[in-house]
């Protein structure tokens, strides 16, 4: 009982960390590096010609990597040569404490050249990675980046959704759910019955569900929230390699703090097996332990990166032909590619509640010791 | 020639997703025409299976990704 508390607890408090380290996480691909010299030329000289009004190269590469990585502003559109973005905090812990000021102050400006002078130090601004003016040093940077802020409107929708849908019950305790309530019932039941149910022995059930409901949530909304093409949506969370490291993380963290003895008997001495074999299959098996969690963190990750990836150049075609003929095809494959991503928003969030879910099951699982037993007095 | 070898390198990758998946396909297809009533588990299973083996594929995207 207390167990469950502290694991909800645990997870509620540090959900929001993940997102607060995505923010200093931003080069997960590196893309962004290896067009560091070339966008440092085609970015002033597009901002430069865009401000006499004149058309600079269309370069999809560094417009799509400026969709999928995260930033301390919200850019909305550019209007005239113009960006406009919503400002967001930056927040740093500097050698002076904590420094705030808005990411407005920066200007736009993401190739280090503009200094903001806050708390008595200097920052600049190099690739959404801010750095103490004139070093290489950086401050530890806990700001509401996009993302973060993402994560927050995404964690708004998911409680208004569930504390109305609880509302709901709380209110008409045996009738048949209705409305928001009747539409959320299967979808919680699904992860219960259809996901938990099958991995997780009933006795454990309870300790783990809600955790498992969270997650399924989580992950679904913001990949959905990820596709939306309009301000508060279109922010590349679960796309975020850091975000899916953290819930990775989670999963690793819960299944081996809830592991029994028969669980990490399992992993270091592997019941059943000749003795001279044990210590590589327990070699294996540590591994096994850590690549579980580093293929979902990348399977999730990659998932949703490659499709922002894929709609994002396919609505660039239009850019890159420079016809508006081309926009009829561009869209209609555009659309397809969407309709596929809402299909694999859903696929994802299932595919990662599940394998943690099994996780959690082999975590907890109850062995026969009769069956080791006997396949060792056979040798 | 433009590109680059990353590129080539995430093509082949996906070759192996292309012809996994693809066997999937068909052979929940089969599986479909031999018994009707079981189409909505052997879809399920079918997705489930898809979506392990694009991981892998993508797992060698996101390598040709890095630097």
């Amino acid at each position: 009982m207390v167990q469950r508390r502290l694991l909800t607890l645990f997870t509620a408090l540090t959900l929001p960390l993940s997102g607060i380290w995505a923010s200093s996480a931003e080069e997960h691909t590196a893309p962004v590096e290896a067009v560091d010299s070339h966008d440092a030329g085609t970015h002033e000289a597009e901002s430069a010609a865009a401000h006499h009004g004149e058309e600079a190269a269309f370069n999809p590469n560094e417009m799509i990597m400026h969709h999928i990585a995260d930033s301390h502003g919200w850019h909305i559109l550019d209007w005239n040569g113009h960006a406009v973005s919503i400002p967001l905090p930056v927040i740093l812990w500097t050698s002076n404490g904590l420094v705030v000021f808005s990411s407005a102050e920066f200007h736009h400006d993401i190739e280090g050249h503009h200094v903001v002078e806050a708390g008595g130090l200097q920052f600049v601004n190099k690739h959404e990675k801010i750095y103490y003016a004139g070093t290489e040093d950086k401050p530890v940077d806990l700001s509401i980046t996009k993302n973060v802020f993402a994560l927050l409107v995404g964690a708004v929708v998911i409680l208004l959704i569930f504390f109305s849908a609880a509302r709901y019950y709380a209110k008409n305790t045996n009738a048949a759910p209705r409305g928001l309530a009747g539409f959320v019932e299967p979808l919680i039941l699904f992860v219960r019955d259809d996901i938990a149910r099958g991995a997780i022995p009933e006795k454990h059930l309870n300790r783990f569900v809600p955790y498992l409901l969270t997650l399924f949530f989580f992950i679904w909304v913001n990949n959905l929230l990820g596709l939306v093409p309009f301000f508060p949506g279109g922010a590349n969370l679960t796309g975020n390699i850091a975000v899916t490291l953290v819930l990775a993380a989670f999963t690793l963290i819960i299944t081996n703090v809830n592991g029994t003895k028969d669980y990490w008997m399992h992993i270091v001495w592997m019941p059943g097996v000749p003795t001279a074999l044990k210590p590589i299959l327990a070699l294996i098996e540590l591994i096994g332990v850590l690549t579980k969690p580093f293929s979902l963190m990348i399977r999730l990750f990659a998932n949703i990166t490659a499709g922002h990836i894929l709609v994002l150049s396919l609505v660039s075609l239009i850019f890159i032909f420079e016809s508006v003929w081309i926009s009829p095809g561009s869209i209609i494959l555009t659309l397809f590619i969407s309709t596929l991503e809402l299909l694999v928003a859903a696929l994802q969030a299932y595919v990662f509640t599940m394998l943690t879910a099994m996780s959690f099951g082999a975590a907890v699982e109850e062995h026969h010791h009769d069956d080791h037993a006997h396949a060792e007095g056979h040798h | 020639m433009t590109g680059s070898i990353a590129a080539i390198g995430a093509g082949l990758a996906v070759i192996g997703v292309g012809l996994g998946i693809g066997r999937i396909g068909g052979q929940a297809m089969d599986a479909i025409a031999r018994q009707p009533e079981a189409s909505g588990k052997i879809q399920t299973a079918m997705l489930i299976s898809a979506a392990f083996i694009e991981g892998v594929g993508l797992f060698g995207v996101v390598v040709s990704l890095l630097k």
